[in-house]
């Protein structure tokens, strides 16, 4: 057992501080990471992850608070990961999303975890699959991913989480551009939040719009393909308004609707298997990384040859190509 | 731990207290030293912000308080820490705190003191040198 195995006890049993403190050594240490996911791994896969994705200024933190308030009452045990930006500058982060879900501080039933992205792209932050995993392991049934505010090409959530949400706001002009390309195909649900506001209808009948010309263009029957669940599903839509909690029971209904869609096509087990294979890919890219790198500042030989590139004797191409041999990765398959 | 180990602080305001100005002003100058910071916002009880330490795990706790009920706050707050044995947590008061008051808070646990006109370096190298992890 590894160093933290007094700590993965106490949190196996539900305690919440032992949880906490398992996810700052996580987000902090990619070794310790490692082992606590090596430890906990089999007590995992019993949550329901929800991925809330949106421009920033749409609402997601209030829409995440209002839901929580109709889930806990459901006597859920609810777990939420808020990722924020991290300053590229400094380093630094402000993470303001509690601010909005503080009427919820005191539900015993509720763990809320912020995060800093840590100049990660994709919209989550590298630790985001660990935390999830702990909370996870501490008994949360449903865990409620916050990207950070997205733009066009930050869809990892597609790959963490079950059921994807993205909150699109009335009035802010042509925005349908900017999610169309990539948003747009990861979203199970959509939500046209702050509906008050004028123009909210005309949002939907937009929507609705594009997403018939995505699935005229995209559609296939091949379930195996990653991206048959959005060929397979047509997405949702629902308006809500987060202050008064208008329609959340009607958005309850869709995420179990598409719940229930995934059980019964066995989509989800698919769904799993890629979900696994890119998160093993990942760790790969990783560590192979860390190993190429490592040779490339050590070795000698290669050190040499660099001077061999730079003289023109050779190409950058046929270097690599050399390293990959002196790596005996080849080889090897 | 490696050296990807961020110091996290949570900035919040206890009580019936509206005045958040200088928890901002503090808030954004340590994100600038590169912490990572929480911000609750405005109107905390001692529970909440237990739970938020117990639930963030920070490494320090900043408390801004200007309506004068420190002395009522304060000792609620460090009750609700000790009852959940949370002692490797800096705690430190910025806001109108009077001379008189300070023995008595650092009595109970409290450590920094950081009024109107103070630094935001002095705050920074504070928590840089006091955190206990």
């Amino acid at each position: 057992m590894t160093q933290y195995s007094e700590l993965i006890e106490r949190l196996l049993k539900g305690e919440t501080r032992a949880a906490a403190r398992l996810m700052t050594i996580a987000e902090n240490d990619i070794e310790a990471a490692e082992d606590i996911v090596k430890s906990i791994y089999k007590n995992t896969g019993n949550a329901y992850i929800l991925g809330i994705t949106g421009a920033p200024g749409s609402g997601k933190s209030t829409f995440i608070s209002t839901l929580i308030r109709k889930l806990v009452k459901e006597g859920k045990k609810i777990g939420v990961i808020c990722v924020d930006p991290s300053s590229p500058l400094t380093g630094g982060a402000l993470l303001g999303d509690r601010i909005r879900m503080k009427e919820h501080f005191s539900i015993d039933n509720l763990f809320i975890r912020s995060m800093a992205n840590r100049g990660q792209l994709g919209g989550l932050s590298r630790a985001t699959e660990d935390i999830i995993k702990i909370m996870d392991a501490y008994g949360c049934d449903i865990i409620i991913v916050e990207t950070v505010g997205v733009g066009q090409s930050e869809v990892d959530i597609f790959k963490s989480a079950h059921t994807v949400l993205a909150l699109v706001v009335p009035g802010l002009g042509d925005d349908i551009q900017t999610i169309k390309a990539g948003i747009m195909e990861i979203t199970d649900i959509f939500i046209i939040n702050k509906m008050d506001l004028p123009g909210a209808d005309r949002k939907v009948s937009e929507l609705i719009r594009m997403l018939e010309l995505n699935m005229n263009y995209s559609y296939s029957d091949d379930i195996n393909n990653n991206f048959a669940k959005i060929n397979q599903w047509t997405p949702e839509i629902v308006k809500t308004n987060s202050i008064s909690g208008e329609n959340f029971d009607k958005l309850l209904e869709k995420i179990n609707k598409h719940k229930e869609f995934l059980k019964k096509t066995g989509i989800i087990s698919n769904y799993h298997k890629t979900r696994i294979k890119s998160e093993i890919l990942k760790i790969l890219e990783y560590k192979m990384t860390q190993k190429i790198e490592k040779l490339f500042n050590t070795s000698e030989q290669i050190d040499k040859s660099i001077q061999k590139v730079i003289n023109k004797s050779t190409d950058p191409y046929s270097m690599a190509e050399l390293i990959i041999e002196m790596m005996g990765i080849e080889d090897s398959f | 731990m490696s050296n990807n180990r961020k110091i996290k602080v949570l900035v919040t305001k206890p009580g019936l207290d509206g005045h958040d100005r200088g928890a901002k002003v503090v808030a954004r100058g340590l994100r600038d030293a590169g912490m990572e910071v929480i911000y609750t916002g405005l109107h905390q009880t001692p529970k909440d912000i237990a739970n938020t330490i117990i639930q963030e795990d920070p490494d320090a706790v900043l408390l801004s308080i200007l309506s004068g009920a420190h002395n009522a706050l304060c000792p609620k707050i460090m009750e609700q820490l000790k009852e959940h044995n949370i002692d490797d947590v800096l705690v430190a008061v910025g806001g109108i705190i009077p001379e008189e008051d300070k023995d008595y808070l650092r009595e109970l646990g409290l450590q920094g003191f950081y009024g109107p006109g103070t630094e935001i370096k002095t705050i920074v190298n504070f928590v840089k040198e006091n955190i206990k992890r």
